[in-house]
């Protein structure tokens, strides 16, 4: 893992101290809300519907079992016992207090954290998968250049002020398991027939009200090229991107605009007097930063206790065959700890209790790193084959266990309007609704990969659009109400779903999803998933069974 | 202006006594001074000093306004609005006193894109003014980028303001002041 050294440390405290007065300032009016809005989101606090709420960076998604004993800390002492993580892997705690954040502050920057960029109209937590450096099907490990993307993009004086955020998105594996088609900037990052590493830069993906994917603005940049070429594209952005209507804000709109032919010319144009200077990058910086990222010693691992215990525990071998996946060391694997075990919790979260757990067996079983995936579950990295089954017991013990990776009842949800300000309606209770009817596994089981994702407003922190079902709640004269997309993908293969047709109550959704996997499981190929069957056979007799049905009164 | 804070050799300094003067709009009679001029109006006076200079000797032209145009433009700074372009000013950066940029608003950031390519691409020396929405807590990204002037929102306390200048001694990448990133600078 990457370890801070002199210059991160000072940055992290002088930045505490900076936040300290300017959260001082404001308590003694000194400043007023509007001028204290951008500081204070600039270090992850927003003003939420009950509370301030902190969003703490978790950079590519990746912590060490110390960092993640001080976040149960926090939930603790300083939220109501537990912690929310999000689809930019960060984590967010809803019940802080203003004049208490500076101290929450510190006592992050003592393991290396902070909170730094999780909010404003400026570049955000750089992301990757949360399988970084363990994929099996990995060309390279991206936290390396992640990391140095975020160091460049760290209180950049420039950059401070955009437009609007500003998502990044980097990904190394043959599967794109980081949404990066989706984001502000996207990366995808290959080893040429020349052996050289390049990147392959799409511009101008992103959710929210306009959803969009991401364009190839260029193929093949060679990889000591990535700060200047996304210098430029800032710095257009910056000097062009739309000041006057938040919703038409963010660099989609821009490329959109004035298409991507034209885009590009802008950004070639200012990156022709970048390319060759100072931000291009060196080896030995590469260097310095990939060694942090050295794997670990791994332990020859013997298989036999595994394979023993996957005959023996069906149980066992159905959370095996969903939530462990292939590591590119023999004798290892990767555990998804599923934040989802139904009805009783919310989507994402995790009580302090499960994180010092989840800390502990990352000693035990791993290498203490943890990570935190974008579909909001918690990831050990490292686990020999030979403890997956002791490690089991113990997360369904804690309530994380739950053989769900993927399922439908995986589900991806923001805060919704049970918490946040910016929600037209709640989430959570419509995740639930879903996971109560849905409890049986075997069914889950069978209808295999299904992603469901919903988001309680037009801003789309729940990645509705790419769920291959999506549900947005929207506001109907003062009323909730749920609109339904079918076909959305993540992945290399990314999709916006379609809406289906009118929006539903809250009472109703339950059953559309259930009609809706209902038409799938009568039309399905053989070994054919949910999203392909969608593609196959188009909305229509999805529509035709749901609408049918909301027309017979109950 | 008022609430001036001016870098000298990087040391900051009040400057009470500023003799410069921003005009938004230009009025069609101005009275003596030093101002600073919305980039248009600039520009327009200093094409008219040019042609006026290229037609000296045509016999139609009026002497005063020729020399009117020239003592103006002797004592006139440019001011660029966010949407303006530096690059307007590419064969003329040897004639303003000083060149400021507008912001509107404190959390529109063209102008810290501006201050960039004015100092780094077009090689502007003289002196660069933020003016308008300018706060203590953005003063230490602004000098960064290049400016070293800072004319700080009048109803705020220049002497609070300047405690905002020093910002965090770490840039990790590179600004203006600083062109080389960290990973170049590291020892």
């Amino acid at each position: 893992m990457y370890r801070y050294d002199d210059y991160d440390r000072a940055l992290v405290r002088e930045r505490v101290a900076q936040f300290r007065d300017q959260v001082q300032r404001r308590l003694s009016d000194e400043l007023s809300e509007e001028e204290f809005l951008p500081l204070r989101l600039q270090n992850g606090l927003y003003l939420q519907k009950h509370a301030y709420m902190l969003r703490v960076a978790i950079p590519y998604g990746t912590l060490s079992s110390g960092q993640m004993r001080i976040l149960a800390w926090i939930a603790r002492e300083h939220d109501r016992g537990y912690g929310h993580f999000t689809t930019r892997q960060n984590i967010q705690f809803n019940w802080v207090e203003l004049a208490r954040v500076p101290d929450i502050l510190e006592r992050l920057a003592d393991v290396e954290m902070h909170a730094i960029q999780t909010s404003g109209n400026c570049v955000r937590n750089i992301t990757t998968e949360a399988f970084a450096g363990v994929a099996a099907d990995e060309f390279l490990d991206p936290r390396p250049l992640a990391e140095i993307l975020r160091q460049w993009s760290t209180v950049n004086p420039e950059f401070l002020f955009l437009p609007r955020k500003f998502k990044i998105a980097l990904c190394a594996a043959e599967e794109d398991r980081a949404a990066v088609m989706m984001h502000d900037i996207g990366l995808y990052l290959r080893r040429a027939e020349d052996g050289e590493l390049r990147l392959k830069v799409l511009v101008g993906g992103g959710l929210g009200r306009t959803p969009m994917l991401g364009q190839v603005i260029r193929d093949d940049l060679p990889w000591w090229h990535l700060l200047s070429y996304v210098e430029a594209i800032l710095r257009v952005y910056n000097r062009h991107g739309r000041r006057d209507n938040k919703y038409k804000a963010r660099i989609k709109i821009l490329v959109k605009a004035l298409g991507i032919e034209a885009f590009s010319r802008e950004v070639e144009e200012e990156w022709q007097h970048l390319r060759d200077g100072e931000a291009q990058l060196t080896l030995d910086e590469y260097q310095r930063v990939a060694a942090a990222f050295d794997p670990p010693v791994y332990a020859p691992s013997d298989d036999l206790a595994f394979g023993t215990a996957l005959a023996a525990d069906a149980a066992f071998a159905r959370w095996v065959s969903r939530n462990v996946r292939p590591h590119r060391v023999p004798g290892y694997a990767s555990v998804v700890l599923s934040t989802k075990p139904g009805a009783e919790a919310p989507p994402g979260d995790a009580t302090a209790e499960q994180m010092e757990r989840v800390a502990d067996w990352a000693e035990r079983f791993g290498f203490g790193e943890i990570r935190v995936a974008h579909e909001q579950n918690l990831v050990l990295p490292d686990v020999r084959k030979a403890d997956l089954h002791a490690l089991w017991r113990e997360a369904c013990a804690a309530g994380l266990g739950t053989p769900n990776q993927g399922l439908l009842t995986d589900i991806i949800a923001c805060p919704g309007g049970d918490f946040c300000a910016l929600a037209n309606a709640k989430s959570i209770p419509i995740a639930q609704g879903i996971q109560q009817r849905f409890e049986d596994l075997d069914y889950l089981h069978d209808l295999g990969d299904l992603s469901l994702n919903i988001s309680g407003c037009m801003n789309a922190c729940g990645h509705h659009h790419i769920g291959n079902i999506g549900i947005l709640g929207v506001d109907k004269n003062g009323s909730e109400w749920y609109q339904i997309t079918l076909g959305g993908a993540q992945g290399t293969k990314s999709a916006l779903g379609k809406v289906i047709g009118p929006s539903f109550s809250a009472a109703e959704v339950p059953d559309v999803i259930e009609a809706l996997v209902q038409t799938y499981v009568e039309q399905r190929g053989a070994g054919e998933r949910f999203v392909e069957t969608v593609e196959r056979i188009g909305l229509e007799p999805f529509k035709a069974r749901v609408y049918r049905q909301a027309e017979v009164p109950a | 202006m008022k609430n001036l804070i001016r870098l000298r050799d990087g040391v900051a300094e009040l400057a009470p006594h500023d003799p410069w003067t921003l005009l938004r709009e230009v009025p069609d009679e101005l009275p003596d001074g030093n101002f600073i001029l919305p980039l248009k109006d600039w520009l327009a006076l200093s094409s008219g000093r040019s042609e006026l200079a290229r037609e000296q000797s045509a016999p139609e032209t009026p002497e005063l306004v020729g020399s009117r145009a020239s003592s103006l433009l002797q004592n006139a700074g440019v001011w660029l609005a966010p949407e303006d372009d530096p690059e307007d000013l590419i064969w003329r950066l040897k004639e303003p006193a000083l060149i400021a940029i507008d912001f509107p608003s404190f959390r529109d950031g063209r102008g810290y894109s501006l201050a960039y390519l004015l100092r780094s691409r077009l090689g502007w020396r003289g002196e660069l003014r933020a003016v308008g929405d300018v706060l203590r807590d953005q003063l230490a990204h602004l000098r960064q980028c290049g400016f070293d002037a800072f004319a700080v929102r009048e109803d705020k306390s220049v002497e609070d303001a300047l405690k905002g200048l020093a910002g965090l001694s770490v840039l990790y990448g590179r600004s203006v002041i600083e062109p080389r990133p960290l990973f170049r600078r590291r020892t």
